[in-house]
């Protein structure tokens, strides 16, 4: 058992992967001797050398293109998209290409591919450096997208994508990359791909949320409990496609109220689908409507005003008692 | 204060924009950069003229596999065509013409290699064990027909464009990273050449040095827009100089000069020394799919006169002037091809009825290694639906059939 923030845990599944299977490639911007902008390669290139850690031309459809090949090669590449706000270039890739090679090919070939990109904002960046587009992913059919909220998921979940057998987006919230430490086990873990978790036990409201959101969430459930009585339960979501409805019905069929939260635009957001999966399974339950915490639907302000486009607890709190007093 | 840019005073405050031309003599640094030069191959002409000096050796074997396949190619195109127009294929881009580079090209392939095609090269396809049942399936809208043989290192057609030369950079990186001898060879058309991703995939090769041919079919048109408004450039085959690869222009309806420019650059792939550029300039005499019209852009004359260039009339009087094949034997196989594609056309309409094939809950069997619970339960959804819709056909459509059960 070792304490580390996010940012190593994510390094030290790298590390791993890569040395339990000579097939894991690690490939992208400044991934080698610069070990990437934010460090998360650190020490591959100097272990395991210029033919398993891949310094790629700066081009992120050339990046996903030329990973769907070694994939389809056998390999098992692990793209670093240097910030998300970038990876729409590789999108094309990703929507036409490794998302449908097993459906087209009737499970022929097939693309193990991973998209590690740091997304979302919190950190004062320039432009186009804290986007929050998960939804996009989770919309294009064939594709997975799983999200970790802390250390000991974030690398548990990083082996599950690698290990998958078909194309993984894994999104990297970097506002908590080095917020916090957390014990993470001497064994290698894994999380199943489409699972969330319940996080906080309760009885009288659901909040859902993943990425960096679950932290501002879980402060509202505390100060819901101290200052208000209530006890609200609290699901980190993981992988928001293939999305585990089945806990989220369960945990609302209890409670009958829920708010989801998440820092992407609201509309056609995850916070819509969740929505929709209550409303089809758990509607005669609910005691209020649903209501959604999320980023507005406007592009990202420039940083001097991004923290009023994010989730905070303040906004989680607000909603969660007009939903309870409904 | 937004600018009303109806008002000319308004741009006044702006300054106005007047190039300044130099003379590049005068102003431009004086030392020069030596770049090669880009090579024209041609060696059995329009005419079935041979360049004996650059004329190939190759197996009379060979020649006839070579043959054989773009025959096939070419009398399938042809018959796909016509059951387009009688509703029995969807809508398709023809190969007819394109004979040459693909199959000039693809005889160099071995087994370990990889075939990473564009969508005109049938002919390729064909010879690398792809079935004319397959072909026709694709075409007709069935995801079986993208399944590539079994133990085929192939890709199935690509129909966005250029993003399968990435594919094919890919494939060869991951062979230059693993040591393995092997090589890619991909195609693409003279419109794809224009996508960002033919120049990240070429560049993506040649830093890597990665084994990989990129053999482009010119055939001057991108549907409608000629080459002149695609580039302004005088060759596609020239942009390889910027790469650092070397690059050459073939005659693409002559299949020995493209069979000798993919043999060198096989070869030099397969010495380590990386990716190669061939462009291959041929036509598309066709439309450029079944629900095209040519006439909206190009003239007949200039069809007329490509179409007499197109690539198999020259490649068979050729075999028979070095007997290779007599009249007798090549009439034999244009009836042998012909009973070939009339089988298969009676057993891929025979297959499409299938249960297997016919099923529409297998749009949701191979999506991912495993089916998950959401999608399984549109796979219920679907299936209930269509269950009900049957019942209530066969109680209101068909009483009779009904009442007899």
């Amino acid at each position: 058992m070792a304490q580390m923030n996010m940012a190593k845990a994510i390094n030290l599944a790298l590390f791993e992967a890569m040395e339990r299977d000579d097939k894991v490639i690690v490939m992208g911007e400044d991934v080698g001797p610069d070990e990437g902008v934010f460090r998360i390669t650190e020490g591959l290139y100097h272990k395991f050398g210029d033919k398993r850690v891949l310094d790629t031309p700066l081009a992120e459809s050339g990046i996903m293109g030329t990973a769907i090949g070694m994939a389809i090669y056998g390999l098992r590449p692990v793209c670093e998209m240097q910030f998300s706000g970038f990876d729409y270039y590789a999108f094309h890739q990703l929507e036409c290409h490794a998302s449908r090679f097993r459906n087209r090919t009737r499970g022929r070939v097939t693309v193990p591919v991973v998209m590690r990109a740091p997304y979302g904002g919190g950190i004062r960046a320039l432009e186009h450096h804290s986007e929050s587009r998960e939804a996009i992913y989770a919309h294009t059919p064939g594709l997975k997208v799983v999200i970790p909220s802390g250390p000991r998921n974030a690398r548990a979940l990083l082996h599950s994508a690698i290990q998958d057998p078909d194309p993984v987006i894994y999104y990297e919230p970097k506002a908590i990359y080095r917020l916090f430490k957390e014990d993470v086990p001497e064994a290698m873990e894994t999380l199943p791909i489409g699972q969330a978790q319940v996080v906080r036990k309760g009885k009288d409201i659901t909040l859902i949320s993943y990425g960096a959101s679950l932290r501002p969430t879980l402060e509202a459930a505390e100060l819901l409990e101290e200052e208000d009585g209530v006890q609200a339960e609290v699901i980190d979501l993981l992988t928001i496609s293939p999305m585990d409805a089945t806990l989220i019905i369960e945990s609302v069929k209890k409670t009958g109220r829920a708010v989801v939260v998440h820092e992407g635009p609201r509309t056609c957001g995850l916070g819509a689908e969740v929505v929709a999966r209550i409303n089809e399974a758990a509607l005669l339950y609910l005691e209020a409507p649903i209501k959604r915490v999320t980023g507005f639907d406007v592009p990202i302000p420039y940083f001097s005003k991004e923290r009023f486009f994010l989730p905070d607890p303040e906004r989680v709190l607000a909603a969660s008692r007009e939903t309870l007093s409904f | 204060m937004p600018v009303d840019t109806t008002k000319d005073d308004q741009t006044a405050d702006f300054p106005s924009f007047t190039p300044v031309l130099h003379n590049r003599v005068d102003s431009m640094p004086r030392t020069k950069i030596e770049l090669p030069n880009i090579e024209y191959l041609s060696i059995l002409d329009e005419d079935a003229k041979l360049d004996k000096a650059l004329e190939p050796k190759i197996a009379p074997e060979t020649l006839k596999t070579m043959y054989k396949y773009m025959l096939l190619a070419r009398r399938t195109d042809e018959r796909m065509l016509l059951m387009q127009r009688q509703g029995r294929m969807g809508t398709f881009p023809q190969s007819s013409g394109h004979e040459a580079i693909s199959m000039g090209s693809a005889i160099h392939l071995g087994k370990t290699d990889w075939h990473v095609p564009a969508y005109r090269e049938l002919a390729g396809l064909l010879y690398r064990g792809w079935s004319i049942e397959t072909t026709l399936l694709y075409w007709n809208g069935f995801e079986e027909g993208a399944m590539p043989p079994e133990g085929v290192n192939d890709l199935p057609v690509c129909v966005p464009i250029a993003s399968q030369l990435l594919h094919a950079a890919g494939l060869g990186m991951a062979m230059k990273l693993r040591n393995d001898n092997s090589i890619v060879m991909t195609y693409f058309g003279d419109g794809a050449s224009s996508e960002g991703d033919t120049h990240e995939a070429m560049n993506f090769a040649s830093v890597y040095q990665a084994p990989v041919v990129f053999v482009c079919l010119n055939n001057q048109y991108a549907i409608s827009v000629p080459i002149a408004k695609q580039m302004r450039n005088e060759t596609i085959a020239q942009r390889a100089i910027a790469y650092g690869m070397p690059g050459i222009r073939v005659d693409g309806n002559d299949v020995l000069a493209v069979y000798v420019a993919t043999m060198e650059a096989v070869e030099r792939a397969k010495r380590g020394e990386g990716p190669t550029l061939i462009e291959g300039l041929t036509y598309r005499f066709t439309p450029h799919t079944t629900a095209d019209d040519p006439k909206r852009y190009r003239s007949d004359e200039e069809c007329a006169l490509w179409t007499k260039r197109e690539p198999l009339a020259r490649f068979k009087k050729y075999l028979v002037a070095k007997g290779v094949y007599t009249e007798k034997q090549l009439e034999e196989l244009e009836q042998e091809l012909d009973t070939m594609i009339k089988a298969s056309i009676v057993k891929v309409e025979e297959m499409a009825q299938s249960e297997e094939l016919a099923n529409p809950l297998s749009m949701f069997d191979y999506l991912y290694s495993d089916i998950p619970p959401y999608l399984n339960e549109q796979r219920e959804e679907l299936k209930k639906h269509l269950e009900q819709v049957k019942n209530s056909t066969n109680s209101g459509v068909s009483p009779q059939k009904a009442s007899a059960h």
